[in-house]
């Protein structure tokens, strides 16, 4: 249905196979992140016996774990596709890896709020996967700013994914799209959430109870 | 030494704050054994899981400057859906110790044989008791947090734990939790009571055993 929806309406002259990687590789980073760490502290109470391991250390390493599967993917898809000539290699491949940084900069700082917000109140878990899927087709996967009428554009650009997508895309594609993003909104939005998830995670560590 | 100074912990509960240690000082100097008397749910291994960093103390502060085990316990510390050996690995890695020149000590301590390659969550309590016991002889720490592990498991066990533990480690700290009274008496030469919150302190086990069967 979304491979439909995109190839009627995108209509324009850039290469589908790398729109799709792009897109959908995005999505992976900062969905699945806090998809990780929800509920990440249960499972390893035990190992809150052991002075040395704190609750940072099982969101740290999930969130590694997380990153780095999610730019295999993304990095060994993109090389296998530009190997068989489906996608051509990227323009500027050093704004592609920023707009990379920036939706994982976006996707950690979130997963480390509602992980610790995940330990106070189940129902972070309950909320987090329906609107996941809510946010999915919003999040610029599917889509460009630039293919929406300009009075939804400025609604769209209020998801700091967006911005993160557009700016990979405008490195990727170069000249061919028209991105629209601001670094700085979305850099004020995951330091505003990485502050409030690191105070969250302080407060939780103060309370656990090692089982 | 380890010094407990003016520890309080409490826990939210439905029923509002319950304050389990209520100003609590204590002194653990190298190579001292303690045995700690208490009934079930009187905060002993609260004391214990304070005392080793695990938790923090609501108010008061914990100082350490000699090298402290986990809570050697029925239960915790372990990792359950990775075996016997990533375990030993792990802990031994969070310790700073050489997991490869311990696994044969672990091995052969441990007597779980095949099982060491099973995932922990297999265990049964004894097993657990035993690959805890082994790995925590096999870091060599200053003090030894024991709580009420050495109750558990079959005689064997029980005796080589006294024989690892009280003879080849006797120049180590300890802090005892049991409730095998004879055990304490024979190791220990200071003895706490924790009652209603609060720490009494003895140097003879049986003032102590009185005050405790008196009180609690």
């Amino acid at each position: 249905m979304l491979w439909t929806f995109m190839k009627s309406n995108h209509g324009s002259s850039i290469p589908i196979v790398a729109f799709a990687v792009t897109g959908y590789s995005s999505v992976l980073l900062w969905r699945n992140m806090p998809a990780r760490t929800i509920g990440a502290v249960e499972p390893n109470l035990s190992l809150m016996y052991h002075r040395n391991v704190k609750i940072i250390d099982v969101f740290a390493a999930r969130l590694l774990l997380e990153a780095a599967g999610a730019t295999t993917s993304f990095f060994v898809l993109s090389i296998l596709w530009i190997s068989i000539g489906w996608m051509q290699p990227p323009q500027d491949i050093l704004k592609v890896l920023f707009g990379w940084f920036m939706i994982a900069w976006f996707g950690a700082s979130l997963a480390l709020l509602l992980g610790s917000l995940s330990e106070r109140s189940e129902v972070v878990d309950k909320i987090w996967h329906p609107t996941a899927y809510l946010l999915f087709p919003l999040s610029g996967a599917a889509f460009m700013v630039d293919f929406l009428p300009q009075s939804v554009q400025k609604y769209i650009l209020v998801l700091p994914m967006v911005h993160g997508v557009e700016i990979l895309r405008e490195g990727y594609f170069g000249s061919l799209v028209h991105a629209h993003y601001d670094i700085l909104y979305m850099a004020t939005v995951c330091l505003v959430l990485t502050i409030l998830a690191f105070a969250q995670e302080r407060h939780i560590s103060k309370k656990v109870i090692p089982e | 030494m380890i010094c407990m100074r003016n520890v309080v912990k409490q826990y939210q509960t439905r029923h509002g704050e319950v304050t389990v240690l209520d100003h609590v000082n204590l002194i653990i100097r190298h190579g001292e054994k303690i045995g700690i008397l208490g009934r079930n749910g009187s905060g002993k291994s609260t004391m214990i899981r304070l005392i080793s960093g695990g938790e923090q103390p609501t108010s008061g502060s914990i100082e350490r400057s000699m090298s402290v085990s986990w809570p050697l316990a029925f239960s915790g510390a372990f990792q359950g859906t990775l075996t016997g050996l990533d375990n030993l690995r792990f802990i031994c890695r969070i310790y700073g110790v050489n997991a490869n020149s311990r696994i044969e000590y672990v091995q052969d301590f441990s007597e779980l044989g095949k099982y060491l390659y099973e995932p922990v969550k297999t265990y049964s309590s004894g097993m657990r008791a035993r690959l805890a016991f082994a790995i925590s002889m096999a870091v060599d720490f200053d003090c030894f947090l024991i709580d009420e592990i050495i109750a558990v498991g079959d005689s064997r066990f029980h005796e080589r734990c006294q024989r690892e533990l009280f003879e080849k480690r006797k120049e180590k700290a300890m802090i005892i939790v049991s409730h095998d009274i004879q055990n304490i008496r024979e190791q220990c030469e200071r003895f706490c009571v924790v009652h209603e919150g609060k720490l009494f302190q003895f140097f003879n086990i049986d003032i102590a055993y009185n005050f405790y069967k008196d009180n609690c």
